[in-house]
């Protein structure tokens, strides 16, 4: 269970990256997001977000056209 | 997150010329998610970009000279042929559609995209020499860019891994 759920389901690029490093921002580091989109682009731009942030994906998952990423802040 | 506080975060820039409501989305779009994945991010708003810093937006697009415009229409796709655009309230038309599909694809408006550069610090550099060429009143302009000219934006760029020019 993440720390912390964001909701971005129907939201088009780049709106899903932006609410969550909003939402990262406002958490601490080692705190978990879990973030729910539909855009199927956001696939591959949670894994290019996480790569140059530093934070970590812990996983991203297909669940029924529904896109779940779990996310751990970096320090 | 790591990078912008140590101080080492890399750097983009963006030239922005082109003020109408399809061109203003690649330039904010981009700015607004490097700045989310920790770059330091400048715009420069020269020419018909500068218009997108006005703080009242009314943003149209032309079908004119853009012949790869296809419209989503009833399952199929419309042409714009430049002949159509001669035609009083094509474009008008146009810009309708085109909005009515931004906010039902879930694509964030140009005022949205803008509010959140300036969130994330995006600085923003309003070409002088086009504020007197237009005509344009600092009173008509959002607050934040600072006024500044081509030197200003190339001492910027020699400091950037990113330049792009939209």
């Amino acid at each position: 269970m993440a720390d912390q759920v964001l909701d971005a389901k129907g939201l088009n690029c780049p709106l899903p990256i932006l609410r969550a490093r909003k939402a990262l921002g406002a958490m601490n580091s080692g705190a978990t997001l879990e973030i729910l989109a539909t855009d199927p682009g956001s696939v591959k731009d949670f894994e290019a977000f996480c790569r140059t942030t530093g934070n970590e994906l812990l996983s991203s998952v297909n669940d029924n056209g529904v896109f779940r990423f779990v996310i751990r802040r970096a320090g | 997150m790591a990078n912008e506080e140590s101080g080492n975060a890399k750097r983009m820039s963006i030239i922005v010329t082109k003020g109408t409501l399809d061109w203003a989305y690649p330039p904010f779009i981009l700015a607004t998610t490097a700045a989310a994945m920790g770059l330091e991010v400048t715009m420069f708003f020269t020419f018909y970009g500068l218009s997108l810093l006005k703080k009242k937006l009314d943003l149209g697009i032309s079908t004119l000279g853009n012949p790869a415009m296809e419209m989503p229409m009833m399952g199929m796709h419309m042409k714009m042929p430049n002949i159509v655009s001669m035609l009083p309230g094509v474009d008008s038309l146009a810009t309708g559609m085109m909005k009515s599909m931004i906010a039902k694809k879930g694509v964030a408006s140009i005022e949205e995209l803008r509010m959140a550069a300036i969130e994330s610090d995006v600085k923003m550099i309003a070409c002088q020499m086009t504020m007197d060429l237009f005509e344009y009143k600092p009173e008509d302009m959002i607050e934040g860019p600072v006024l500044g000219g081509a030197a200003t934006y190339i001492e910027t760029a020699t400091k950037s891994e990113i330049n792009l020019y939209i």
